[in-house]
């Protein structure tokens, strides 16, 4: 039974008890506890159930690689799934819960899955299911999402928030270990600008527990006093709970800060998502502890060795009275010194090994700890925890020489270099046979824009897995950094640590070596995935001999922990089952994150009213003060109508154009894109962008254009001015404002670099109104002011500066509407004032609001063709009848060329038409035209679509455009319209302008 | 005229920092080249200011001139002297290719004041640009984005700092400003 030590626990304060729940059980811990040794020193060892087999699972490791132990945190609004217990500081009030079990952690029906386990080896899903196809969907599924699966995804709003920060810095060293703090000292002390990042709320790693002993004083001494310098350094900067979560390109990283997670407080962001620009990156990862691969190896109460000690040193826990320590390096009797210290049993050391003569197995011998050597575990039984354990002979085949009774079993498999984060960037590995294991190979970093490595390793991380040897490589590690960031000054010494003197591991990917199927089928590689070493053998049998393929038909590696527990050990099996060397196989790719962040950290603070920039017009709050409903137009939102008084959208459109119509409308069209084009050659400039003629026009004119892309393509459209001799102000569609400021600075910058032309952007200066219907100009006279309004002084296509009443503005004759129409525009900020004015004037005219939908149908009813809805970038200009607005004098411009190639000039091309529906309905928006026959395909053929359909207020019947196949020559001819429900809708093609088509009543 | 309103004014909030709506602000954008003396005599005729060396300003009694491009200069004044400065510009610099507009309100403007520290923290919450003290020196100007939209600061002095984006998303940047230096929410970096 796991408990709490009568003393001891580094990290803990006794005297401050802290409670919690897990599954809905009230717990005790204390402050300074993990929410893994809180449930230790509960007695809690069961803590979830595997993915697969819904086998019961148990806390293995101590820190980021745990892949058991992940629970659901908070509730409701603060749900978080898949947390690692072992990485949850504890807090009064946590709550947790178990995943993966069902109806209980206990009781769990999903167990009958393990009985059933040779009936779902690796690739079963892939085998099982392929047939008959329609089961899959509607049965095979929906059964494996029910019984696999680890942590719900979160139903609620996230209550908290999160933000970024960016920073540029000359060194990052990840990791606070005793090799992090050595590197970021030496790094500092030559003057380099140092960012030191650990993930744990803890300095100085494992040294602690491990009783390391640093120029002549304990680890935790040093590590105190190291720190202290650190932070007297103005250059330094330390940061706990910060996780060096990926490695990019350039030296860019991110880090993830957990700032509330072990206090939860909404009113501060939780995490913060550094994303630093560094010159160089010192990865001081530290090492992880390998499983080793034997029958039962996943039972509760199985763990790493590192692990047992640390849960004994650092918080005085033990998860068992009884430990069998199993390992193949002498790092692994640490485990027992440490238990036996602390009082506890350790009936047995297995070490794999055939001799066991370091000094820290003649340590364990003195202390009387029975060691055996050339012995290995057989397998471990139990139910649902560890309860005795089979010992059998390494090099055997699994006949068990002895059982001996234990509640818990540390194994130490021996240790790999954390390379994560040296690989994220392309730093590559070299296999150590010594150690068995991959470590970085500093001649093949991750290298800069400068073909300089940006990445080094530092300690543990680089492979080196003494003391003195983390110490010597880290502070030269501070070093070089310093040095290739640009800093010369001189630093002291490495710190040392007395030689060790390890005697060499040996290398165990079998427990024991000759291991029959039965006991390989019960041994796990990748807890958190189910996978076990038959598995992956299974998958070498059936031909996926790459590890990237092996990866993934066994899942081995892709659960939420990635593998950082089952990796050397599941492509070691691999490799044995191919008959092939270790490095030859190779690894699976490492990828960011280091372990999950959130992805409330990677949206920052884009949430709720940040989500999203919405760009506001001048007249936004008049908008919004007035009922408007808004649709979206690129960032803006513009009011698609106003209803009034409880009325529905469609009658406030039908309203607001019959306004605009029979008397005076205001449209708010200051989203418009106003881009000043001058200078001398800005006359040709137009001509290349528009396919008509700009040059011609007259200072005061305006003239409507269309801008083509190199492929002939219709891109946008709008109105030109001519301001000057060399001056233009050409109007944009809204969503195109910045696209084609875009456009012409690219035409600009690279083709026409030599032309004298400068492009403003000045769409934000100018609220621009429409005031339109045949009231319009009696409006803005009795505003008064300097600007001659009338049809003589400023005709059709005109425009005009001057002031309307005191207001400095220009008055555009242009109409989209085929109303009497001016478009003002003024500063804007007066555009509000303006629009409360108009407002006023107009009272008497019953002026009125209109929004998106009326301009649409207004427009439509005159034939205007819509940018989006006409065209969708497949249709040229010709296409939509506008040749008149292509120059034929041009020697050229953007898309004439490809005007000209054969498709674009076939006559079968669909072209637009009006549509009137011979019912007088509305054309379902975008429906085909339903032609006789079938295609290639077997697909109904079509002979055009509908691209615009309204209901016309002013016809009292549905009006549309579409393009359809030589439509202009089939005037008169009847088409089907496929409907959604099946049935179908005849139009006659008409002409598109079913308004006013002499244009009378604009031109007044 | 009608009394003239920037985009959000009276908008403030306090927390690490101090930011306020700076009002009206007359702004002119001037393009030309700029290493044409004959451009650069004229500009200063007009302004009495030289023109500023790559991402620096100039100031005089009234009026600050920014470097935004190789090829484009900002010009702050006041804002009702700006169309005044427009006119005087195209004459001034008739002879010579170029463009001046006046961009004054297409644009909002936000003053954020406090400890130099906490400015530039509040400013990388949201920019990616190097906000070391070293790196971007009283006086200089940054062009960059802040989260989702572009913008262009500098520091007047160690203890203010000034923001320009367009006007259609000063609510957006006002709330970024606000929620980025919201109290407690400080990192302690700089």
């Amino acid at each position: 039974m796991s408990h709490r030590l009568e003393s001891g626990g580094r990290l803990i304060d006794r005297s401050q008890p802290r409670g919690f729940t897990f599954n809905g059980k009230s717990m005790r811990g204390v402050k300074g506890d993990t929410l893994a040794s809180a449930l230790f020193a509960s007695g809690q060892v069961l803590v979830g159930r595997s993915f697969k087999y819904h086998r019961p699972r148990g806390i293995v490791a101590s820190g980021a690689e745990e892949p058991n132990a992940l629970v659901g945190l908070g509730k409701d609004r603060t749900f978080e799934p898949n947390a690692r217990v072992t990485t949850t500081e504890l807090f009064d009030g946590l709550t947790a819960e178990s995943q993966n079990h069902w109806p209980s952690l206990e009781f769990d029906i999903g167990e009958i899955n393990a009985k059933l386990s040779r009936f779902l080896p690796a690739g079963f899903y892939y085998k099982m299911f392929m047939w008959p196809r329609a089961f899959w969907k509607h049965l095979y599924e929906p059964i494996i999402r029910m019984s696999a699966g680890l942590g719900r995804p979160p139903r609620h709003r996230d209550a908290d928030h999160y933000e970024h920060f960016n920073i540029t810095t000359d060194v990052v060293v990840i990791g606070g270990g005793i090799a992090g703090l050595t590197a970021a000292k030496a790094a500092g002390d030559a003057g380099a600008e140092v960012l030191l990042l650990e993930q744990t709320a803890h300095w100085g790693g494992r040294a602690p527990v491990d009783g390391v002993e640093i120029d002549g004083q304990q680890a935790e001494g040093w590590v105190e006093e190291t720190l202290k310098s650190l932070e007297a350094m103005p250059n330094v900067t330390l940061r706990t709970r910060t996780m060096g979560a990926g490695v990019y390109d350039h030296g860019y990283m991110l880090a993830s800060e957990r700032i509330t997670d072990h206090a939860p407080d909404a009113s501060v962001p939780r995490h913060r998502l550094w994303r630093i620009r560094a010159r160089q990156i010192i990865t001081a990862t530290g090492a992880i502890e390998r499983t080793l691969s034997f029958a039962g190896n996943d039972l509760p109460g199985v763990m790493l060795a590192s692990a047992v000690r640390d849960y004994v040193v650092n918080f005085g826990v033990v998860p068992g009275e009884k430990t069998v320590v199993v390992t193949n390096n002498d790092d692994g009797y640490r485990t027992a010194i440490s238990l036996k210290s602390a009082g506890l049993n350790v009936p047995v050391i297995l070490d794999a090994r055939d001799e066991a003569i370091g000094e820290l197995p003649e340590k364990a011998l003195e202390m009387g700890i029975r060691i055996t050597p050339g012995r290995g575990i057989a397998k471990v039984v139990g139910k649902g925890r560890v309860q005795a354990v089979h010992i059998c002979n390494q090099s055997g085949d699994g006949a068990a020489i002895e059982e001996v009774e234990a509640d818990c079993v540390a194994m130490s498999g021996g240790w790999s270099p954390v390379v994560h984060l040296w690989s994220h960037c392309g730093g590559k590995l070299i296999w150590s046979e010594e150690n068995a294991h991959f470590r970085p190979d500093p001649e093949r970093a991750p290298t800069g824009a400068d073909g300089q490595a940006f990445v080094l390793t530092a300690g543990a991380a680089s492979g080196e897995l003494t003391s003195d040897g983390v110490l010597a490589d880290a502070h030269k590690a501070g070093q070089s950094a310093a040095r290739n960031a640009g800093y010369e000054a001189k630093t002291g010494n490495a710190p040392t640590s007395p030689d060790e003197n390890p005697k060499p591991m040996q290398a165990v990917w079998n427990m024991p070596a000759n291991a029959p199927y039965e006991l390989r089928s019960k041994s796990w590689l990748d807890y958190q995935n189910d996978v076990k070493v038959t598995d992956v053998e299974l998958a070498a049998r059936e031909g996926f001999e790459s590890v990237e393929h092996a990866k993934r038909y066994t899942t081995l590696g892709m659960a939420t922990d990635q593998g950082k527990l089952s990796n050397i050990n599941g492509l070691a099996v691999l490799s044995q089952a191919l008959g092939a060397e270790i490095p030859k196989t190779g690894t699976t790719t490492f990828r960011p994150p280091y372990t999950p962040i959130t992805m409330g950290s990677i949206a920052g603070e884009a949430r709720g009213e940040l989500f999203q920039p919405i760009q506001r017009t001048p007249i936004q709050d008049w908008h919004e003060a007035n009922g408007a409903n808004f649709e979206p137009v690129g960032h803006w939102r513009r009011p698609y109508a106003f209803p009034q008084n409880g009325e529905t959208i469609d009658d406030a459109v039908t309203r607001e154009i019959n306004a605009t119509r029979n008397s005076v409308g205001l449209l708010d069209a200051s989203t418009l894109g106003k881009l000043v084009v001058k200078g001398p050659d800005a006359g040709r400039f137009l001509d290349m962008l528009y396919t008509n003629m700009m040059s011609t026009l007259k200072v005061g004119k305006c003239r409507y254009g269309l801008m083509c892309n190199e492929n002939g393509f219709l891109s946008d459209d709008g109105v030109v001015a001519r301001i000057d001799d060399d001056t233009w102000l050409c109007h944009t569609t809204t969503g195109g404002a910045d696209r084609i400021h875009g456009h012409m600075e690219e035409w600009l910058q690279t083709e026409w670099w030599d032309w004298k032309v400068f492009v403003a952007n000045v769409t934000e200066q100018y609220t621009q109104i429409g005031v339109v219907g045949p009231k319009a100009r009696e409006v803005l006279e009795k505003l008064g002011g300097t600007l001659d309004l009338s049809r003589e002084a400023l005709p059709f296509m005109a425009f005009a500066d001057g002031a309307i009443g005191s207001i400095p503005a220009r008055a555009f004759r242009i109409s989209f509407s085929g109303e009497l129409s001016f478009e003002i525009a003024v500063p804007a900020s007066q555009g509000r004032a303006f629009w409360d004015a108009l407002l006023e004037a107009g009272a008497e005219f019953g002026i009125t609001p209109y929004g998106t939908e009326a301009l649409h149908v207004m427009r439509a009813e005159k034939g205007f063709i819509m940018i989006g809805d006409e065209t969708d970038g497949t249709v040229i200009p010709q296409d939509l009848g506008l040749n008149w607005a292509i120059s034929k004098k041009k020697d050229d411009y953007l898309g004439k060329r490809a005007q000209e190639r054969s498709h674009m000039t076939d006559p079968l091309r669909w072209k637009l038409v009006g549509l009137e529906t011979l019912d007088g309905s509305v054309l379902p928006d975008g429906a085909y035209a339903a032609e006789a026959g079938v295609n290639e395909n077997g697909q109904r053929r079509t002979e055009g679509r509908v691209t615009s359909t309204y209901y016309s207020p002013t016809l009292d019947r549905g009006i549309a455009m579409g393009l359809v196949v030589r439509g202009p020559d089939r005037m008169g001819e009847e088409l089907e319209f496929a409907k959604i429900d099946g049935s179908v809708v005849k139009a006659k093609i008409v002409d598109p302008v079913v308004f006013d088509p002499d244009g009378e009543k604009q031109n007044v | 005229m009608s009394e003239a309103v920037s985009a959000l004014a009276d908008a403030r909030s306090s927390g690490t920092i101090e930011v306020a709506e700076a009002g009206l602000q007359g702004m002119l954008t001037i393009r030309g080249d700029l290493a044409d003396t004959g451009f650069s005599d004229a500009i200063k005729t007009v302004t009495g200011m030289d023109i500023p060396s790559r991402r620096q300003s100039t100031s005089s009694d009234s009026d600050t001139l920014l470097w935004m491009s190789p090829d484009e200069l900002m010009l702050l004044c006041r804002h009702d002297e700006a169309e005044a400065r427009v006119q005087a510009l195209a004459k001034a610099l008739s002879d010579h290719h170029h463009l001046v507009a006046n961009v004054s309100d297409a644009r909002a403007e936000f003053t954020l004041s406090g400890e130099g520290a906490a400015i530039r923290e509040v400013l990388a919450k949201i920019s990616p640009a190097d906000m070391r003290a070293a790196a971007l020196p009283i006086g200089e100007v940054r062009r960059t984005r802040v989260a989702q939209v572009a913008a262009a600061y500098w520091f007047s002095a160690e203890d203010r700092a000034h923001l320009i984006c367009f006007r259609s998303v000063a609510r957006y940047v006002f709330d970024l400003l606000k929620t980025s230096s919201a109290s407690g929410s400080s990192v302690g970096y700089f």
